[in-house]
């Protein structure tokens, strides 16, 4: 098999055939197999389109998708969706289930596994997002970032190769979001898997791999988060924060001290303070 | 709303809670039946006596179902008024006027008495000992036969499930609504007829537009989790018949063949 899990060729896309501007102009990249990949960009920039013609809930006017070598189309689009878990942004719209364990075995019923294993993979899940406890409990008696995890072990269930995050952390309050990103992260060194998220959220920047940065449809760049964090106040632009090393860096230039344009970690802006600090 | 009890599940591990759900509602269409077969004083005794013995076997407080007997106590009162007012055959007890009361007028009254109370009680137990989602299940398990009738039986379940679901999710945002449309000077519950309905519109067409929206999320996260439509399925939830329903289903037919004899 290649290198590439997913490799996106030429596609364009448009919602309405008299929309002049498509939403997606003629975009190609690729993703590498178990690579976290973060897309930012503006709202309206193309990200959540380009996920959802990854999984075929869209079809590209032109150009060619292919997921493990396979070229998308109406024939595979089944097959390549069980491969391919989404969890989306709203966790109310997408519990299927009338509680926890229902919902996360959805998607083995429809792949139309045996009981016996499909109880063994719930459980599996549930422990994974630490939910075990819950799974007798109705979604209306759950927390935002409860029913997100839900939502998460339901994709987990699958065992999928690429797991898709749409904007799946948003709606959740810092600590829920911290938790939830920890939470993928275990479940992607345990299986391996791809990730690809959809975020504003700079902590799930920084983890991932590399950062494809959409902009009016089209990708504007493609780097690591260190690179991409070093342009500054132009993150603002992207539909990012500053991160808060460069935010100190900035506070820390006005009164005098002196930093090249490299974005630091916490930890190196702490040893070059202390250098600096000791010299004086 | 909160005072209404039907339909309110009560946690419980008896042995009524652990029968199949579709037992239970097969009993209960069984038992409307049989009720009406009670028309004198030892069937009702009879059906009676059953009820309480399910009542017992159920371990829920007995207040409860008199709480479920509450809201309906005007109807009922209201029908055995006109049943002793208006049955005008028989022995006669009382004469003012045009006012007549009759033994047979009482005796009617005590039997329409006896068929709310009877039909409440039990129908109380089913939905107390019985979740809703396991209801569901019942329906769409007993609506199976209907499958060669080219009855959806797989889409009515998925339908009442999914409706089930979704009830505390839109009963949430209705109150939101109320609230975001309060805070804008709406006036709820004010003035006459005609206003009060007119105020509701600003609540109908927000909640329709975001059901709209919650249908069209559900859907494509539906999709994207590999949802075919019924067929290839398995099913996590798997209702288990035991010796214990079908004794049930026995009792209550065995029940009705007795009150069958009995009834006058």
């Amino acid at each position: 098999m290649t290198d590439k899990i997913i490799e996106l060729k030429n596609v364009t896309f448009r919602y309405d055939e008299n929309q002049e501007k498509p939403t997606l102009n003629n975009i190609s990249f690729h993703v590498k197999h178990r690579e976290w990949l973060s897309i930012i960009g503006h709202n309206g920039s193309g990200k959540s389109t380009t996920v959802r013609l990854i999984d075929g809930l869209l079809e590209a006017e032109s150009g060619q998708i292919l997921i493990e070598g396979h070229k998308l189309s109406e024939d595979n689009v089944w097959d390549i969706r069980h491969r391919i878990s989404m969890v989306f942004q709203n966790p109310d719209n997408q519990f299927v289930g009338a509680t926890v364990e229902d919902d996360v075995a959805f998607g083995l019923e429809n792949k139309g596994i045996p009981l016996k294993e499909m109880r063994e993979h719930v459980a599996e899940a549930l422990n994974l997002v630490g939910m075990s406890d819950f799974k007798t409990r109705e979604p209306a008696r759950l927390s935002g970032g409860q029913k997100q995890r839900v939502a998460i072990a339901g994709a987990v269930a699958m065992h999928p190769n690429i797991i898709i995050l749409d904007e799946a952390t948003s709606m959740l309050d810092p600590e829920g979001r911290l938790e939830l990103i920890g939470t993928i992260q275990k479940i992607r060194e345990q299986y391996g898997m791809t990730v690809i998220s959809i975020t504003h959220d700079l902590d799930e920047v920084t983890l991932s791999d590399r950062v494809l940065v959409m902009k009016n449809g089209q990708i504007e760049s493609s780097s690591s988060p260190r690179e991409l964090f070093s342009r500054g106040d132009e993150l603002l632009d992207l539909g990012l924060d500053i991160p808060f090393t460069s935010t100190i860096i900035k506070a820390l230039r006005k009164i005098g001290f002196t930093f090249d344009n490299r974005y630091l970690l916490e930890k190196e802006l702490e040893d070059k303070l202390w250098a600096l600090i000791s010299k004086k | 709303m909160n005072n209404l009890i039907l339909g309110r599940y009560i946690p419980g591990d008896s042995l009524v809670h652990r029968l199949d759900p579709r037992s239970k509602l097969l009993s209960m269409l069984i038992f409307i039946i049989v009720v009406f077969w009670a028309n004198n004083v030892l069937t009702n005794l009879l059906m009676l006596v059953f009820t309480m013995i399910l009542v017992f076997l159920s371990h829920v407080k007995i207040s409860f179902f008199l709480k479920g007997l509450r809201p309906m106590i005007g109807l009922i009162l209201f029908t055995t008024l006109f049943q002793v007012l208006f049955t005008q055959n028989g022995h006669v007890l009382f004469h003012l006027w045009i006012i007549k009361i009759t033994d047979s007028g009482i005796g009617q009254a005590a039997l329409i008495f006896m068929r709310f109370v009877l039909i409440i009680i039990f129908s109380t137990l089913l939905t107390l000992t019985t979740t809703p989602l396991s209801l569901a299940d019942a329906v769409e398990s007993l609506l199976k036969p209907l499958e060669p009738l080219k009855v959806p039986v797989h889409e009515i379940g998925l339908m009442l499930s999914l409706s089930l679901r979704f009830v505390p999710t839109l009963m949430d945002d209705t109150t939101r609504i109320m609230n975001a449309q309060r805070a804008r000077g709406v006036d709820f519950g004010e003035g006459n007829l005609i206003r009060k309905i007119k105020s509701i519109i600003p609540i109908l067409i927000p909640l329709f537009a975001s059901s709209f929206k919650r249908a069209d999320a559900l859907a494509t996260a539906m999709e994207a989790r590999g949802y075919q439509g019924g067929a290839g399925r398995s099913k996590y939830r798997l209702l288990k018949w035991t010796y214990k329903d079908s004794l049930a289903i026995v009792g209550i037919c065995l029940l009705g063949f007795i009150l069958f004899l009995l009834k006058k």
